[in-house]
Formats: C-alpha cells, sequence, structure tokens
C-alpha cells in the first residue's frame, strides 16, 4: 500500500518529486530508444505495465493479519532494465491516485520513489547478481521480484519514518514501527509475488528455461 | 513440462495467500496496511489532520471494488493477449522459435 494522501509534509513530498523526477525522465529517454530500436520489443513492454497494472490491483491477506498488494515491477526490470519501470510505475500510481483515492498526488513522488524506482532497481541488481552467481533463470527472477517488493515496503516505511519520528524512539523506532506495518505484512505477499513473475515470464516468452527467454522478451534476440 | 511447474507455482501462490484466511490463530481484521498507517500516525501526532486530501473519492466501497476490478481485468486481458500472440506465432514460425 501507498503513503496517503496529504500525509506528507509539504516539504517532504516536494523532496521525493524532486528526487523521484530526472529517473523518471532517464526512463522515459530509455523507453523511446527501446521503442526505436527494437518496436517487436512493443509488446512485452505493454505487458510489463499490464503485470504491473494486475499485481497492484489486488490487495492480498498476510500473516500479520492485514492486507496489502504487491507491485509487479520486477518483471519489466528484469526485461528492460530498471529506468523503464520508473515511467510504468508513475502510470499505474498516477491511475490508483486519481481514480481509486489510493496513494495521493501530493505523495505521488515518494511513491514513485518506492515502488517504481528503489523496487526496480533491487530487483535488477539482484537479478544480475543472481546470474553470476550461476542461479537458474526461474530462481533469478523469482528472488529479484520478491526482493524488490519488500525494498519497495522497506522504503515506504523509511519514508513515512522521516516524516513521523516516534517521540520515543526516534527515526529508528519509527522505521521499526512502520516496517512492523508495510514490510512484515509484505513479506509473504512478494514469495507470491515472485512465483508469479516467474510464471508470466515463461508465459511471456514461451522459452522457459532456455537461455534466450529473457533476450527474446527484451527483444534484444530476434 | 513448463505448464506443468507453471501449475504448481500458481497453486504455491494461491496457497500463500489463502493461508492466512483457513489457518486458525491467523487471524485478523485484514484492513489496509495504509490504514494501520494512519491509524500509527495518529497516536504518535494525536490531532494530525491530511493536508490535502483526494481530488476525487468513490462514492462507496462498491464503485471502488468496479474501479480495482477494472485496473485488474485490463492488465490481465491484455497480458492474456499477449500470452496467445506470442504462443501463435511460434507454432507458425516452427519449433525452433
Amino acid at each position: 500500500m501507498h503513503i496517503m494522501e496529504g500525509y506528507l509534509p509539504a516539504e517532504h513530498a516536494a523532496g521525493w518529486f524532486a528526487l523521484s523526477a530526472p529517473f523518471v525522465v532517464a526512463g522515459v529517454i530509455r523507453l523511446k530508444r527501446i521503442v526505436a530500436e527494437r518496436p517487436h520489443a512493443k509488446m512485452t513492454l505493454a505487458a510489463a505495465g499490464a503485470f504491473t497494472m494486475v499485481l497492484s490491483a489486488l490487495k492480498m491477506p498476510s500473516v500479520t493479519g492485514s492486507c496489502s498488494h504487491p507491485t509487479g515491477t520486477g518483471l519489466g526490470a528484469v526485461v528492460f532494465g530498471p529506468s523503464v519501470m520508473a515511467v510504468l510505475g508513475t502510470i499505474v500510481l498516477l491511475f490508483q491516485a486519481l481514480l481509486l483515492a489510493h496513494g495521493g498526488l501530493t505523495t505521488l513522488g515518494a511513491n514513485v520513489f518506492s515502488m517504481a524506482i528503489v523496487g526496480p532497481w533491487v530487483s535488477w541488481c539482484i537479478w544480475r547478481v543472481a546470474g553470476k552467481l550461476g542461479a537458474s533463470i526461474a530462481v533469478s527472477v523469482f528472488l529479484a521480484a520478491a526482493l524488490g517488493d519488500v525494498a519497495t515496503y522497506v522504503t515506504t516505511s523509511v519514508q513515512l519514518a522521516l516524516a513521523y519520528p516516534d517521540p520515543a524512539s526516534g527515526f529508528i523506532g519509527a522505521v521499526l514501527k512502520f516496517g512492523g506495518i508495510f514490510a512484515i505484512t509484505q513479506i509473504p505477499l512478494a514469495i507470491a509475488e515472485g512465483l508469479l513473475t516467474v510464471v508470466a515470464m515463461n508465459a511471456l516468452s514461451g522459452r522457459a528455461g532456455k537461455a534466450d527467454e529473457v533476450g527474446i522478451l527484451s527483444g534484444e534476440v530476434k | 513440462m513448463i505448464a506443468h511447474r507453471s501449475g504448481w507455482l500458481v497453486a504455491a501462490a494461491v496457497a500463500i495467500i489463502a493461508a492466512p484466511l483457513v489457518l486458525p490463530g491467523m487471524g485478523g481484521k485484514f484492513k489496509g496496511t495504509d490504514d494501520q498507517a494512519t491509524e500509527a500516525i495518529a497516536e504518535s501526532r494525536p490531532g494530525y489532520e491530511p493536508w490535502f486530501q483526494p481530488l476525487w473519492k468513490p462514492p462507496s466501497d462498491e464503485v471502488e471494488s468496479l474501479l480495482f476490478a477494472l485496473q485488474a481485468a485490463l492488465g490481465a486481458g491484455f497480458l492474456g493477449y499477449a500470452i496467445g500472440r506470442r504462443s501463435s506465432t511460434s507454432d507458425r514460425d516452427g519449433a525452433d522459435r
């Protein structure tokens, strides 16, 4: 779940906008380049956006007795690199802020930073490291999607803790408090998201387990 | 074989999500984490009022669930289309594609 409308002080909201904006601009440039260089990758690009839309619409119950939703940004981050997801994630967050009163416009910069920037970058790094360590494509994708999901909500917790440090235990106490709400709830959801991302990627590529699976999806392998 | 594995992976995901609902001792109100965060903020900062309101709110839970379902349906619809198109081109191009 995202930070609620009007719940970040104006300076924080502005700061997160300023921090997120360059990533979104870089993402637009990268997106245009991909579409120009490999037009046949358009289908996978749209599918990566669609996957994020589906998963972030599904609010799931968790072991903590509360509900949250996955992010679905890992798929696109693995296939196209993290910067593209800054754009696709922003579109989904805007849709939810405008039509569902979920998240918000003043908190959009902060929510873009957690879901569309930190999550995808963590996913992409995990994907590269796991591949280098010799993990299979399926295991690497699973870890990338699941840990990117958790990283998104750890970021949300830190953002709220910066705005609302605990009167007694300070910033660290607030990180733990908000982390207990957001990040712990997210763990089983992140595992489910990792599994579903592997399924979606296999189905989209039709090349499960083959070395060129991701290359086919990104359009780099014809 | 891959279809087989996908089936198991989806089943595992469903089990993970269903577990908190059916396992004894794992109850709760299953409210959203954003509502819980709002409550936590209200506790540490009594009287805090958000300084900005959503421009538009779904007028009821029904309308809200319509829009969430629409979001999921649009995404899932396109994913199905993309998967179908991919598998039909690989059928046409032969086994090496």
